[in-house]
């Protein structure tokens, strides 16, 4: 059974109304035995300092809000237990991106690359009366694709997108993009392939699956890469 | 303060479901539309619905709307208004086709057709058997749903506010509504959002109770910002509470697992809801379901050392069934259960889960209120759909699937009102009241200057285990009572909240004792209508009105068959009749009768 605890914490803090630079925080939360994940240790460091700020919403996993790096890894604070991490526990802001405030990033880049892919279904064909049939097997290359919350944490652990997050699309993205040409619904293939075809925007991926391991729904960006990369390659012969 | 202006054919508050399903009529008609959203639009709540959304394509078993009809007004337990269920139920398969060709990936059958899987309260044939009328991806069709609806708007051009606060509804001296106050968190500024059309779009308010399966950001903004403004909210004595929260954590179990094949179990094992439910069992609808779990639990049947709680048994499914269809729920029973239900059953009790009440309107999304001897008044430029209006197609208790179906209909119905009102030359842009942004300044002042206040935090706990404790899953006359007094003493306490943090960037603490003023407003309609209601229906079950041959199921159709109507100033309660007639003809008036399952 767990108990009442009290939990060290390192937090990166900056307020640009008040602060001049960013700091790191020495905070010592009192947690109740309730508490079991880490974005239950933050609400409840909040009840004491309600400046501490931090995004979130659903807090189960699904709505990718409270993606922040803990300990040096990206993940979510609603999926991970306080428990199991080393103290002091340090939290700082998604990496790469610039900080509005405390752990709170502007993530203006990020969604900027997720809608330069056309993220929506493109069909021209005459809209059928009923659904468009498809079959389970077709149904399931889109399995690993379409779960992706945008939380970005992948994208903000891979070093080409702290590079070049203007040209690169990123993990999220191409994950994305990926989902649409794996569509045996969509028709845009080709002026999908063509998006992409540049030496930046998906062959700056060098496949260090940094995204792997960090994506808090156990996706896999590095293999839908991978199989843009078929596909360019399939097109070109 | 300086307050910016902007001016819009129109302005939508929310990017859930609903907003984002009217905001694609607006933007495809080429009106003007500004959608204001607290947080990015795939984090809106939408993104948690699990099981599915109804619609009775009969892809698997034989369907009908007439079968989808009879099932929600029965598990309205008939205080739906049967217009506006009609319209629902007629759409619905409309609708999710349309959602299916933007992109939606929904499981599908052997021939390619969308996956449909039995859910609570949904039969066949007038309530013989259960029937497979739930439209799934896996067990996160709303996540699918409100990427795809989200994604249509990207091809749509939408424009969105992301993180912006709305804070108050715009009114004239007429009642017709201007639009709205909205801050942006990353500034802290406030701006006028000034419209021809204003649509609420805003979600529930879950948030309210202690227990709840509901994300922070369910405060219910919509429906306080209404009530503000002088707008009733209709029957918000009714919240659904869902049977399978987990217990302690009370994050949400789909009912797919039920309609899967799970079954409930109390701590000798046994299947009870066969006494409770001998014809669909565990697919009972949910007030039957929670409110069995709770009489075991009660009755020292429950599990655990100490008996708070059901087992959710899914041990009995072939593990590769529950890797395919039920793979988030797995992932959520290990994350927050601490068990991986292929092996052992999962720990659930009834969590407050949904708001069957809100901002009265009808089936074209118009917000109306009485005026003039008639109950149902379009208020001018008002518009709202989703979890946050009261149509009423939910009535005393929701069906499964039903919500989701909900936003789909009448966020586009809401819309399509909007663009035939703005191209008929009947929505027009009325001149701004001096004091337009008066209120919400007033506000935000209030919290700034404020010393030796109570703590946002205190408040907000307070609230929620005072609702918990008083307007629970079963409720007693006499809590009822104190709870009034109670809820009206925090009321006021809400009054004086105090934030330490001054900042003008993305102030959370401001933010929250914001939300905490529209919560107060739900709280407070909440336990108001309830202690008046003096019967059982639905989802409102009072230890004073028990199953007797007059009032079966303790319901008094001669008394209490109406809407509540409850107004914040002066916490005022009003009546209206139930709606009984069907919209056409194609249907007849579904009778009034004992609800058995």
């Amino acid at each position: 059974m767990i108990s009442k605890r009290s939990v060290q914490f390192k937090i990166y803090r900056y307020d640009p109304d008040r602060d001049e630079k960013p700091y790191l925080q020495d905070i010592t939360v009192e947690l109740e035995p309730s508490d079991k994940k880490l974005l239950d240790a933050l609400v409840r460091l909040r009840a004491k300092d309600d400046s501490m700020s931090f995004r979130r919403s659903c807090r189960e996993g699904v709505c990718g809000s409270d993606a922040m790096n803990i300990n040096g890894k990206n993940g979510l604070a609603c999926l991970t237990d306080v428990d199991s991490l080393v103290q002091p526990i340090t939290l700082r802001p998604l990496p790469g991106l610039p900080v509005i405030r405390d752990l709170i990033v502007d993530m203006t880049q990020f969604f900027k690359q997720y809608h330069s892919i056309k993220p929506y279904l493109v069909n021209n064909e005459p809209t059928p009366e009923r659904e468009r049939l498809q079959s389970p097997e077709e149904r399931e290359e889109l399995n690993g694709l379409y779960e992706c919350i945008l939380c970005a944490c992948c994208s903000t652990s891979c070093p080409s997108f702290w590079w070049n997050p203007d040209k690169f699309v990123g993990p999220a993205g191409l994950l994305a993009a990926y989902r649409f040409l794996a569509d045996t619904r969509d028709q845009d293939t080709n002026a999908r392939l063509d998006n992409l075809e540049d030496p930046y925007r998906l062959f700056r991926c060098h496949s260090i699956m940094n995204c792997v391991d960090v994506c808090p729904k156990n996706l896999n960006p590095t293999r839908a890469i991978g199989k843009i990369k078929d596909m360019m390659v399939r097109r070109a012969i | 303060m300086n307050v910016a202006k902007r001016t819009f054919d129109a302005v939508i508050v929310g990017a859930g479901g609903a907003g984002l399903r009217a905001a694609l009529q607006l933007s495809e008609s080429g009106m003007k539309t500004a959608v204001l959203t607290k947080v990015f639009p795939t984090r809106s709540h939408t993104v948690a619905a699990q099981g599915g959304v109804a619609a009775s394509l009969g892809n698997s078993t034989e369907d009908n709307w007439h079968w989808h009809m009879y099932d929600t007004v029965k598990g309205s337990d008939w205080l739906g208004d049967q217009d506006a269920i009609e319209f629902m139920c007629k759409k619905a398969n409309e609708v999710v086709i349309e959602l299916e060709h933007f992109g939606m990936p929904f499981d599908r059958t052997d021939n390619g057709k969308i996956y449909q899987r039995p859910f609570g309260g949904h039969s066949m044939n007038y309530g013989q058997a259960p029937v497979m009328r739930s439209c799934a991806a896996a067990d996160r069709t709303g996540h699918a749903m409100l990427h795809a609806l989200y994604q249509r708007n990207v091809r749509a051009n939408t424009q969105f506010f992301v993180e912006w606060m709305a804070l108050d509804l715009i009114r004239n001296t007429d009642g017709d509504v201007l639009g709205v106050t909205a801050m942006e968190m990353e500034t802290g500024e406030v701006s006028i959002f000034h419209a021809k059309a204003t649509i609420f779009a805003t979600g529930g308010a879950g948030r309210i109770y202690h227990s709840s399966t509901n994300a922070f950001i369910n405060t219910g903004d919509g429906v306080g910002m209404a009530a503000r403004a002088g707008i009733p909210l209709e029957d918000m004595e009714f919240w659904q509470f869902h049977p399978t929260g987990v217990a302690g954590a009370g994050v949400l179990i789909t009912e797919g697992v039920r309609g899967e094949g799970g079954i409930l179990r109390n701590a000798s094992g046994e299947r009870f809801m066969e006494r409770y439910a001998p014809n669909l069992k565990d697919l009972a609808s949910r007030d039957i379901v929670s409110r069995a779990m709770t009489t075991e639990i009660n009755e020292g049947r429950g599990c655990g050392p100490d008996k708070d709680h059901v087992l959710l048994d899914i041990t009995h499914l072939a593990p590769e069934n529950i890797m395919k269809r039920l793979p988030g729920i797995r992932e959520i029973a290990i994350q927050f259960a601490g068990v991986d239900p292929i092996k052992a059953p999962i720990p659930v009790v009834p969590t407050c889960h949904y708001q069957m009440g809100g901002i009265p309107t009808n089936y074209k999304g118009q917000v109306v209120v009485p005026k003039d001897g008639n109950s149902n008044v379009p208020v001018v430029g008002f518009y709202a759909a989703g979890e946050c209006a009261c149509a009423s197609v939910h009535g005393a208790n929701r069906l499964g699937t039903n919500s989701l179906l909900d936003l789909l209909v009448f966020g586009k119905s809401a819309g399509e009102t909007v663009v035939e009102d703005f191209e008929s030359g009947t929505l027009s842009l009325k001149p701004l009241p001096a004091d337009a942004a008066d209120a919400s300044l007033a506000r935000i002042a209030r919290l700034e200057s404020q010393t030796g206040g109570e703590s946002v935090f205190d408040v907000g706990l307070e609230m929620r285990r005072t609702m918990q404790k008083h307007a629970g899953v079963f409720r007693f006359d006499q809590l009822l009572k104190e709870g009034v007094q109670k809820i009206g003493e925090v009321a006021e306490r809400a009054k004086r909240t105090e934030i330490a943090d001054k900042s003008k960037v993305w102030n959370i603490a401001r933010m929250e004792a914001l939300e905490l003023d529209n919560l107060i407003e739900v709280a407070r309609a909440t336990m108001v209508s309830a202690e008046a209601r003096k019967e059982s229906r639905g989802a409102h079950v009072r230890d004073d009105a028990l199953d007797t041959a007059e009032n079966p199921n303790g319901r008094d159709d001669a008394n209490w068959l109406k809407h509540t109507l409850w107004y914040s100033e002066g916490n005022r309660l009003d009546y209206k009749a139930v709606n009984l007639k069907p919209l056409s003809d194609d249907v007849k008036p579904i009778a009034l009768a004992k609800r058995t399952y």
